[in-house]
């Protein structure tokens, strides 16, 4: 009786198994897009990825890491397109023919964010590496994506910039997180610590606690993203049909146009930069 | 506490609202947690029981390495089934990658030691009782395993429910290879992480009671089965 009721049950599992897995197939056309935390988690996907996907049937599905794991995703031929804002690391990957045909989609611009009270006085500076001197001198803390991102390998330049050779800091002061925009900008409410965010992701962020925006303005904090198509050659899995097709809307004035729509409490996030659109 | 009470009642809106994509994320949930602890459950149970009554070379090396495999944090696990379905990897050309079906595997490796390792403990014992009276009897393997499990029904029960508590509960794994697409590979976990990182604290903490709920339902549906299948 036992036996037959526990082959029983195993049988009923099975067909649920099956049934379940089945179930989670869908089919349609799509691409994977590997991006970065600020341009998904602004909310900027959410507002242009049904606009494309109403005049092209094509869904975009987004991977959504810090634009070092995009980059490498891209070379490792796991996504068909990208959307990134590290143009030394773009380049590198276009050189090595893993990439291809990058162009330039929108900008916007990195601010600095602190406390209230502003320990290392950098509020209203314009130039950022006046701030971060300042922040170094005061030894206010200040918290670091340490996540090899985009917003990472900016501040990193800007740090050599100044010149403080950060890897030499001892105090305490500088905390390397390894986190993306979002957490990291928790951590600094938390520790009300200084911290370069992307503006996106400030703009939507909800838990500022005593944060609040201090400096911004310098040329240095540009921010450009750009689009690159993950090379076909990489194999006959790349969607590169229908990449492309997103590539080129992404570069064109009905794509430019969705971009510059992208507005949070009234402010525009995203500046489209693509000089030939049509 | 006021925060909690807040998450509590955002929690119950979002459930009353049938928001799309937080039923999205419950049903990816349940899908990939109860389709892997099942698979991991079928293969291992039966494993667990065999390495129990017989002996053979390298057994207890093996269930040295079953049993430090509980201990993997899941982002290994998720590493490792990461390079095995990268496009680059040697099972790339499936196409698995930032699919339901990647996140089941990944998840099968993760809750497979813990079917083995709790099995085979429970089967220990029962074949110390009836061990000699089956071999007397002549019983074939396959009828010794199954009798094994059969006696050990409420002991099958609990490695799946442990299987099921490490799958339900993990991001790490699945973020990976899963990528957290919305609508696709989105769950209840890895909408927390994602909810908590955008500073949406009150709907990370709502999302996180919708999962301690999902847990709970499961947990007691497994009992009832089990009440029902020991009357």
């Amino acid at each position: 009786m036992h036996r037959r009721r526990l082959i029983g049950l195993l049988l009923w599992l099975l067909a649920a198994t099956a049934a379940t897995v089945a179930f989670a197939q869908t089919a349609g056309r799509f691409i994977v897009l590997a991006s970065t935390t600020s341009t998904d988690q602004s909310g900027l996907f959410g507002h242009i990825l049904p606009i494309f996907k109403a005049q092209t049937g094509i869904e975009v599905r987004v991977v959504a890491v810090g634009t070092g794991q995009a980059l490498q995703l891209g070379a490792r031929g796991d996504a068909d397109a990208l959307l990134v804002h590290d143009r030394p690391g773009e380049d590198q990957l276009v050189a090595k023919g893993d990439a291809l045909d990058r162009r330039d989609v929108m900008f916007n611009d990195f601010v600095i964010v602190g406390p209230k009270d502003d320990p290392a006085k950098i509020v209203g500076l314009k130039d950022a590496k006046a701030a971060l001197g300042r922040i170094a001198a005061a030894k206010a803390p200040f918290v670091s994506r340490g996540d090899d991102s985009g917003t990472h390998r900016l501040e990193l330049r800007l740090w050599k910039s100044v010149p403080i050779d950060i890897k030499a800091i001892g105090d305490g002061w500088y905390r390397e997180l390894g986190a993306g925009m979002g957490p990291a900008l928790n951590t600094a409410a938390a520790m009300s610590a200084y911290i370069i965010s992307d503006r996106a992701t400030w703009a939507s962020f909800k838990n500022r606690q005593g944060l609040v925006l201090l400096a911004d303005g310098d040329k240095a904090l540009f921010n450009p993203y750009s689009s690159l198509l993950v090379n076909p050659a990489k194999g006959a899995h790349i969607r590169a049909a229908d990449a492309k097709i997103w590539h080129e809307w992404l570069t064109s004035k009905a794509g430019q146009h969705a971009i510059s729509s992208f507005k949070i409490d009234g402010e525009q996030l995203f500046f489209p930069s693509y000089a030939g659109a049509k | 506490m006021d925060s909690l009470g807040h998450a509590a009642v955002l929690a119950l809106q979002l459930i009353a609202e049938r928001d799309a994509d937080v039923m999205n994320a419950v049903a990816t949930s349940l899908t990939v947690s109860l389709t892997a602890s099942v698979i991991a459950c079928v293969i291992g149970a039966p494993l667990g029981v065999l390495v129990a009554i017989r002996s053979f070379r390298g057994r207890r090396p093996l269930l040295i390495v079953v049993n430090a495999m509980l201990g993997l944090p899941p982002v290994v696990i998720g590493l490792v089934a990461y390079l095995l379905l990268s496009r680059a990897g040697p099972l790339g050309s499936l196409g698995l990658l930032f699919t339901v079906k990647a996140m089941i595997i990944a998840q099968v490796m993760l809750t497979l030691p813990i079917a083995i390792a709790l099995t085979h403990r429970a089967a220990e014992a029962a074949w110390r009782d009836y061990g000699d009276a089956l071999r007397i009897d002549g019983a074939s393997l396959v009828r010794c395993v199954s009798f094994v499990l059969a006696l050990e029904s409420a002991a099958l029960l609990t490695a799946f429910l442990a299987a099921f508590g490490r799958a339900i509960s993990e991001v790490g794994a699945i973020t990976i290879v899963g990528g957290n697409i919305r609508e696709h590979t989105r769950t209840v976990t890895t909408a927390i992480v994602l909810e908590t990182s955008k500073g949406e604290i009150a709907t990370a903490m709502a999302l996180a009671m919708i999962l301690l709920t999902l847990a709970l339902l499961v947990s007691a549906a497994a009992f009832l089965l089990q009440q029902r299948a020991s009357r």
